[in-house]
């Protein structure tokens, strides 16, 4: 059976800043990122839909230790983010310095953009991920 | 299906980088424990080893193979189980299973790992590889981040001023600190305080440097036998009599449980309705705290303390020795180290060590009959719980 939404077809949407993502046509539940069934019931009976790419932070950290190759980008602020659909994403925050962030970001609302990790010799490529920056 | 016991039990010092192989470090362990079991490697029929990242730290694929052969144990059949950090524990219970099918009655199971020899880049590295890589890791994940955001999450949730956490998440590192100096196997041998652990390095807010267990070097090794051929080597078999195992998607799928690991309630709800037990009728649990804030986590999925309150319960000594339950006497991952391919051998050790009496008087948990462990992998992807009894 055919994988409806791929990686590769999600992440050259992404980077075009297009949150793709599955709307189940059974239960109607938004599965992101793709899947090949629905998270919540799994059927297969799935559409390709667009989110809007606005929601509010559920949680943040300012890391400083980054993984190998990767230590030039650090401090950097990673976030969840619960989609005004539903679903929770992973992505960067801009707009506000990593050193500065309190607990007052929980629930602040945001909007993606999108930034490309050129990747490494292990990621099989590069890969787009959301940039949240306030609404 | 037949009872399965726990004989000879051994693991090498988990420690910082140090210079022997895998194959050796397991090798050590494993003719202990086969020794301890009067036993000799001629009688095991099968391997099951944990190993995560030895394709990284020594360019060695297949080493359950290497190791087999090493110890005199020719021709066995060997498995290897990668399940990130609980690799060891999805060792033991499917040891476990082909011992209580019947198939085998005499087998060797445990891991080993040189997580500290990858150095910090290439282990933050490998070990941000145990979350999702197409959809999270773009992102900068780490090990550390994931706990980070859900200790902002736990405060934000249950409603705790992040200081007041912060203090309850030090004082859960003091106590780990604190039995890791009587543990001779222990990699951290120091005494810290609460100020101590807010005044270290931050790694990702709010976790801070003493908030994290090390990267450990080491391996443990565990013979498992039937009951009928436990009870000709040993007076003292201490049985499983309980295991439950779990799995989950990307960090951010399982946002419905949130700061709860949900896998982790799905595999310990396994293994008490297997044992027959409850939350209350444990004594003593080595349960996964990576980070601090791992242990609170752990420990309320666990049902030991209702959700939100067992940073309280740390900081009124109910989760040490002497309180409600005994958790990580052996120092934990923080203290006694995390070799990630060996953790759930070492934890298995430690309790079987416990239900024996066979620990420094300073963190033995007196009369204790029934032991848990609960050991994770990535971040939740693998979740792993054991119950162990005493057989005589
Ligand atoms: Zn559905």
């Amino acid at each position: 059976m055919e994988y409806k939404l791929t990686f590769n077809d999600f992440n050259k949407s992404l980077k075009r800043n297009k949150l793709m993502a599955l709307k189940c046509g059974d239960c109607e539940k938004i599965t992101v990122p793709p899947k090949m069934v629905c998270s919540e019931c799994a059927s297969t009976n799935l559409e390709i839909i667009q989110l809007e790419g606005k929601g509010k932070i559920a949680t943040f950290t300012t890391n400083f230790v980054a993984a190998e190759g990767r230590e030039c980008e650090a401090p950097y602020i990673i976030v969840m983010v619960e989609l005004d659909e539903g679903p929770w994403i992973m992505g960067n925050l801009i707009d506000i310095a990593p050193k500065k962030v309190s607990m007052d970001l929980i629930g602040k609302r945001v909007v993606m953009g999108v930034k490309v990790f050129p990747g490494d010799k292990y990621s099989a490529g590069d890969m787009a991920r959301p940039l949240f920056s306030f609404e | 299906m037949k009872k399965v016991a726990v004989i000879g039990v051994a693991q090498t010092n988990f420690s910082a980088a140090q210079e022997k192989t895998e194959v050796e470090l397991f090798a050590e362990a494993a003719l202990e424990a086969i020794t301890k079991s009067n036993l000799t490697p001629k009688d095991i029929q099968a391997l099951y080893l944990g190993n995560v990242l030895g394709d990284f730290s020594e360019g060695q694929g297949m080493v359950q193979a290497f190791a087999a052969e090493n110890i005199g144990c020719k021709n066995i059949p060997a498995n290897r189980y990668e399940g990130a950090c609980a690799s060891a524990s999805v060792a033991v219970r499917d040891a476990y299973m082909w011992v209580a099918s019947g198939f085998y009655d005499t087998v060797l199971v445990g891991g080993v790992e040189r997580a500290a020899t990858l150095g910090t880049a290439l282990a933050t590295r490998t070990f941000a590889m145990f979350s999702d890589s197409r959809y999270e890791f773009p992102s900068g994940i780490t090990f550390p981040a994931v706990f980070a955001m859900l200790a902002h999450l736990y405060a934000s949730k249950y409603n705790i001023p992040l200081e007041k956490l912060k203090e309850q998440m030090a004082q859960v590192s003091v106590q780990s600190y604190k039995y890791g100096m009587h543990n001779p196997k222990a990699q951290m041998k120091k005494e810290v305080s609460i100020e101590d652990v807010l005044k270290s390095f931050m790694v990702s807010t709010p976790i801070q440097l003493h908030d994290c267990c090390p990267f450990s070097d080491g391996g443990s090794a565990l013979i498992l036998a039937s009951e009928e051929v436990a009870k000709k080597l040993t007076d003292k078999p201490v049985f499983i009599t309980g295991v439950g195992q779990s799995s989950a998607g990307p960090l951010s799928n399982q946002s419905e449980h949130l700061p709860r690991i949900y896998s982790r309630e799905v595999s310990s709800k396994q293994a008490y309705k297997m044992a027959g037990k409850t939350p209350d009728d444990i004594d003593v649990c080595e349960l996964h705290d990576c980070f601090s804030i791992a242990s609170l986590i752990a420990a309320e999925s666990l049902g030991f303390f209702d959700f939100g309150t067992s940073g309280e319960a740390w900081m009124k000594g109910e989760a040490g020795i002497g309180g409600k339950v005994a958790i990580n006497p052996s120092g934990g991952l923080k203290a006694k180290g995390h070799p990630i391919g060996a953790t759930g051998g070492g934890q298995v050790y430690e309790i079987v060590n416990q239900l024996r009496g066979d620990v420094e008087p300073e963190r033995m948990v007196e009369g204790a009959k029934v032991g848990m462990t609960d050991t994770l992998g990535g971040d939740g992807g693998t979740l792993v719980n054991i119950i162990l009894e005493r057989g005589w």
